[in-house]
């Protein structure tokens, strides 16, 4: 295993977030504030409580969702993409480096700078909303398992986009409608009953209602069907990476 | 010399179904220098990237330094620098931060004074803490040769490392390539300046279609291949070439003041006797004579035609 160069491409991706820090930190705390301005205010105002919780600690988790699967997804797809596109990813295949450590320099940097946006969110909030998380340790692991398979997934984005419009695609048209339909902001038995069944379709559900049962203690789906979720995605998305360098899906010609 | 890289019956068909190369043998000795020469779409660009791991050979082999470069891909690549006929660098990266990032990837533990050392030599030293889009192209060019020696590699492929250099700068990069030989760097270049291979080359490949058509010390090959030309100038002007000596490769030149005979110097009568005495029986007063031997652009020119030909044939 070559660790010297997982920390390599590590540290070179996470100079360019610390390059940009303010804006890194900067940004997600005025949308946190905004959702919480829009949302817990104008909306919260209406609606008093969710499944016995209040509506702004209501929609913490799913905001935190929202941030870090994003920003997972945009980080990891362009990380890999820009190599790609300005040429330099010539280095990295000519490199006597492997699948695991490429993709754990590039996925890692990118759950990682998703974790600290997750993480600011959850701090700006906490400014707003009393939160008080009853399973932390859950609530951590569902955290980095987030990061890590939608990181996976935006890097499998990255290695697919030929130009910047694909790279957008796939985030804007089809994760985040899932995301926003997953019930980032309202619990699925609030939906009418046809849509509560169609929405189990929607793997985000489970995502979001794990992570907010590790909150609040009260969930949609079973935890364990959570779980199962998120760790089926990963799996699937390894296998993907795995087939991707074993056949050197436009990366080698 | 010992073999450090062995090309054996390489073979790379594109998915579109262009056949980028037929069947390269080589085998590259450890210190020397080693010329591709070949025009665009020759495949000296395939062959270089099949050896540094961008390219999937479709089948036939490649070690260098004894490994092969598939299955065991991480010592041969270990040995192996690379410098892409493209500059491509991230712009808004610091010149020591991208020559750092390779000397990672080629599992070097971090070391500050080896990357000073290679950004000194390649007198960049004063520029270790620019953007690389704030460099010029000369430069950008030896940020790429600082990144593929950080890792101090046994063999080196510059793929066209002087294209769209000007006339100094090229003479600095061949210092550069002198002082690696030094060093006992293993060094091959792909090129169209056919003067670059000539002055710094040890042996020279002539790659064309697919194929090598033939590799030979420089020396040796400018010596069996040469042409030559004998520039005979006239007392007074010819009108036309006299018929009794239509039997030659005459040309006339300069308003039929100059008389031009070109040869083999392979072949084993030149035929220079009998023309100058067919020139006397002619009566056709000789002022001056001049030979010249032929520029390995001519040779090389002339070896892409034939293989041409026979292609056609």
């Amino acid at each position: 295993m070559n660790l010297r160069a997982v920390k390599a491409i590590y540290m070179y991706e996470m100079s360019r977030f610390f390059r940009t820090l303010a804006q890194s930190f900067i940004s997600p705390v005025i949308s946190t504030s905004l959702y919480f301005v829009v949302f817990g205010t104008a909306i919260g105002s209406r609606i008093d409580q969710v499944e016995g919780v209040s509506y702004g600690a209501f929609i913490v988790p799913g905001l935190i969702m929202l941030s870090v699967i994003t920003q997972a997804l945009s980080n990891a797809s362009f990380g890999i993409y820009f190599p790609k596109f300005i040429g330099t990813v010539f280095e990295l295949l000519s490199a006597p480096v492997n699948f695991l450590e490429i993709v754990a320099g590039y996925v890692g940097a990118a759950a990682t700078k998703a974790l600290f946006i997750g993480v600011v969110i959850l701090g700006t909030a906490s400014l707003f909303v009393d939160i008080h998380i009853q399973h932390p340790l859950a609530m951590v692991a569902f955290l980095l398992l987030t990061c890590i398979s939608f990181a996976l997934f935006g890097f499998i984005i990255g290695i697919w986009a030929k130009n910047f419009e694909q790279l957008q695609l796939i985030p804007l048209l089809v994760v985040t409608p899932l995301v926003f339909l997953g019930g980032s902001f309202y619990s699925i038995s609030m939906l009418p009953p046809i849509w509560q069944k169609i929405t189990l379709f929607n793997p985000v559900v489970y995502l979001i209602s794990g992570f907010r049962w590790s909150f609040f203690g009260t969930a949609d789906v079973p935890i364990g069907l959570s779980l199962l979720a998120i760790a089926g995605f990963m799996g699937l998305c390894i296998a993907a990476v795995w087939w991707i360098f074993r056949t050197g899906w436009r990366l080698r010609s | 010399m010992a073999a450090v890289v062995e090309i054996r019956d390489l073979r790379k068909t594109y998915e579109g179904g262009f056949q980028a190369l037929k069947g390269v043998d080589l085998t590259i000795e450890e210190g020397e220098i080693l010329a591709l020469l070949g025009p665009n779409g020759a495949g000296k660009t395939t062959l270089i990237s099949t050896i540094c791991g961008l390219v999937t050979p479709t089948s036939g082999s490649v070690t260098v330094g004894g490994a092969d470069i598939v299955t065991g891909y991480r010592k041969a690549r270990e040995l192996i620098g690379l410098v892409p006929q493209e500059i491509s660098l991230e712009p808004f990266e610091k010149v020591k931060d991208t020559v750092r990032l390779s000397q990672g990837l080629w599992g070097m533990k971090r070391d500050d004074a080896a990357i000073e050392d290679v950004l000194r030599k390649l007198s960049l030293w004063d520029k270790r803490d620019a953007r690389t889009r704030e460099l010029s192209g000369g430069m950008k060019r030896r940020v790429m040769i600082a990144k593929a020696l950080i890792h101090k590699p046994r063999v080196l492929f510059l793929d066209e490392p002087t294209a769209g250099v000007d006339v100094e700068l090229r003479r600095g990069m061949w210092e550069v390539v002198e002082e690696l030989r030094r060093d006992g760097v293993t060094i091959i270049l792909t090129t169209h300046y056919i003067e670059e291979a000539e002055a710094i080359a040890d042996r020279i490949g002539v790659i064309d279609a697919g194929q090598l058509q033939l590799v030979e010390e420089t020396g040796a090959l400018m010596a069996r291949m040469g042409q030559k030309e004998l520039r005979i100038e006239l007392h007074m002007p010819l009108a036309a070439i006299p018929d009794a000596l239509s039997d030659y490769d005459l040309e006339l030149a300069d308003d039929g003041e100059v008389l031009i005979y070109r040869y083999d110097t392979r072949a084993e009568r030149t035929g220079i006797t009998a023309l100058l005495n067919g020139l006397q029986s002619e009566g056709i007063v000789l002022r001056d004579l001049q030979t010249r031997q032929s520029s390995l652009e001519e040779i090389f020119v002339g070896l892409v035609a034939d293989a041409q030909k026979e292609d056609a044939a």
